[in-house]
């Protein structure tokens, strides 16, 4: 019996042969990273349990991104980033990237990516529930609690339950209107916000490896809202090529067995399926645009680690060349690498940035912003009882900000044309 | 570690997410500071709608008036307990409220997790549903040697899945304790 892709690389970090679903194992962990909001009662669990005797046990495999609450006058927000800055330099830590000098970055799972954490075969730990998004390098990655970080802080291990894998193969082209937020909110309809819990997404199918990294890691962000542990693409030619330009290190690739055993398998023709949006106020809400069509939108989003990459900004903005939006619109970068990108790339000689300044959004400094709210001076917050359709990953009550805001998921492309008309719109009706 | 938890049940629906365990806006509070952790027992699932809140009637206070202690000490809960973000608040704020034991259908992985390695709460798993078979305010015992869990109330008994694995790490206290009883640090 042959062994999958998330089985072979916990194996190989467990120091073991082989691994069955069910089994308790304990890794070897590759990258641990952290953010403001967990980094500081992590380190003070850290130095509560281990004392004097407190020692990290790896600083290059230590990675540090403010991001969450940055751009703020909270104080216990900015108290935050304060510990983390006195951490870092208290014990010289290499993989810290500072608000408010040029080493800062923004959205951690992006910025993960960028500067080379990303390895396949590898097995990476996040205080953050979408450290799933990493699985788009075909490693092993998954979010943990602070208990569990400080624990590895210290000594570089953790236990972990193999999990059952599930497999998800999209065949055909993607069609010109549908993005890889389409596939994902489809798979969250049909298995639910619990149907991945404990279990492995694996992602699979011509239509994913025809897409380039940014839109792969939109499909294993969102692993989470299954409740997965984590999501995974095996890689190939584009990830060896995006790692290579960023990373000297060594590794190695795993593919899952032919006869790999799954506990379910799904298969999607890409070809036949349609725009969605997530309802409020569940992930897995699932409805195609075409049904909601013409509610009525108070804010537009596009940013976030599931969608403010360059790859949806691009898609954007091919829709908001040379018109202007009908309600507020907020464009937010993940990644500060993606905002400088904005400047560079262009549509026929204009540049993304342009573009949506010409279209009349506001664009914001890169960081989390309001995906998750956040203090009531976040840019983009949701007010009220406000609709908004946006490109992030939750739209829970509350997530945005206000508990009677109602918030829509949906591809770059449906938040782009929608923009435009002020009500949820086919992406198609504009091809 | 005690062998028989006794107390009264609070019986919650499915999908219980960490920001109504525990909802974000009262994250600023220090989680080591003696005092302040206490405003987490106060908390605790105050973002539990109403009607949704102590079933099968609905509109329970899991916290009377000012208190920052429960009365009711086990969670009897639906699927999917703790799904959300990674706050180990969640867990935390439960414990702070007196809470000792939860038999939920499921669990989201994550809280799971900081249930057990945070020595927080025991995180069982019920065989069958039982929010339709307890209700809020019955006195419920769970055995941890049998696997059990009794409703006293009624002298309905019920199996619980073992805690297997994790059982060592939940006896030892938390996932430090458990690594020096076994020398790995
Ligand atoms: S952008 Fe949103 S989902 Fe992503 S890490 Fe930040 S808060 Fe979490």
């Amino acid at each position: 019996m042959g062994m999958t892709i998330t089985e072979k690389i916990l194996a190989k970090s467990a120091g073991k042969a082989k691994v069955e679903p069910g089994q308790n194992v304990w890794l070897n962990v590759d990258v641990l990273m952290t953010h403001d909001v967990c980094g500081p009662p992590t380190i003070d669990i850290w130095k509560r349990e281990f004392g004097d005797r407190a020692k990290i046990w790896d600083k290059q495999k230590l990675v540090i991104f403010p991001d969450h609450y940055i751009f703020t006058q909270n104080p216990q927000a900015n108290r935050n980033v304060d510990i983390l800055r006195q951490f870092a330099s208290e014990y010289n830590l290499p993989n810290y990237y500072d608000v408010g000098t040029d080493r800062y970055k923004g959205v951690c799972h992006i910025a993960l990516a960028e500067e080379g954490y990303n390895i396949p075969g590898t097995v990476l730990f996040g205080t953050d529930s979408h450290s799933c998004t990493s699985g788009a390098f075909g490693m092993f990655s998954t979010g943990v609690g602070n208990t569990d970080a400080a624990f590895i802080l210290g000594t570089g291990k953790i236990w972990e339950k193999v999990p059952e894998s599930l497999k998800f193969t999209f065949d055909g082209e993607l069609p010109n209107y549908l993005t890889a937020k389409d596939l994902i909110l489809q798979v969250l309809g049909d298995i639910t916000t619990d149907g991945g819990t404990y279990r492995a997404l694996e992602f699979n199918g011509d239509a994913v490896y025809s897409m380039e990294m940014d839109e792969r890691m939109t499909l294993t962000n969102m692993a989470i809202e299954a409740g997965a542990m984590n999501g995974i693409i095996a890689a190939d030619s584009v990830t060896d090529k995006y790692v290579k330009e960023r990373s000297q290190k060594e590794y190695e690739i795993f593919q899952s067995d032919n006869d790999a055993v799954y506990r379910s398998e799904f298969h999607y023709d890409t070809s036949k399926m349609e725009p969605l949006v997530a309802k409020p106020h569940s992930p897995d809400n699932k409805d195609t645009v075409r049904n909601v069509e013409g509610t009525k939108l108070t804010k537009c989003y596009i940013g976030s680690c599931t969608g403010g990459k360059l790859s949806d900004f691009k898609s954007a903005a091919k829709f908001l060349f040379g018109n202007e939006v009908n309600v507020p619109t907020f464009v937010v970068p993940a990644s500060t690498y993606v905002a400088q990108q904005l400047e560079i790339e262009t549509i026929s000689g204009v540049s993304l940035k342009s573009i949506f300044e010409n279209a009349g959004c506001v664009i914001a400094e890169s960081s989390c912003a309001a995906c998750l709210g956040g203090p009531m001076d976040t840019v983009g917050r949701a007010i009220d009882g406000e609709v908004i359709i946006s490109t992030t990953n939750r739209n829970f009550p509350g997530r945005m900000g206000s508990k009677k805001s109602e918030v829509y998921l949906a591809s770059p492309l449906t938040v782009a044309v929608s923009a435009l008309t002020g009500v949820i719109t086919d992406p198609r009706n504009f091809l | 570690m005690e062998k028989i938890i006794k107390g009264k049940a609070f019986v919650l629906g499915d999908n219980i997410d960490t920001d109504q365990i525990i909802p974000a806006e009262h994250l600023v509070y220090s989680l080591s500071d003696p005092e302040e952790s206490k405003m987490y027992g106060k908390f605790a699932l105050s973002g539990v709608p109403l009607i949704k809140s102590g079933l099968p009637d609905g509109s329970k206070a899991f916290i009377a008036g000012d208190n920052t202690e429960s009365e009711f000490s086990i969670i009897i809960a639906g699927s999917n307990f703790g799904c959300g973000s990674s706050r180990e608040h969640a867990p935390f704020a439960l414990e702070k409220a007196g809470v000792k034991a939860i038999a939920a259908e499921s669990y989201a992985r994550i809280f799971y997790r900081n249930a057990v390695d945070g020595g927080f709460v025991i995180p069982y798993e019920s065989t069958k549903k039982l929010i339709d078979k307890i209700k809020t305010g019955d006195e419920v015992e769970i055995n941890l040697n049998t696997n059990h869990l009794k409703n006293i109330t009624t002298g309905e008994e019920f199996n619980l899945n073992p805690l297997g694995d994790v059982l060592p790490i939940i006896e030892a206290g938390n996932i430090f304790e458990y690594a020096r009883i076994n020398e790995m640090i």
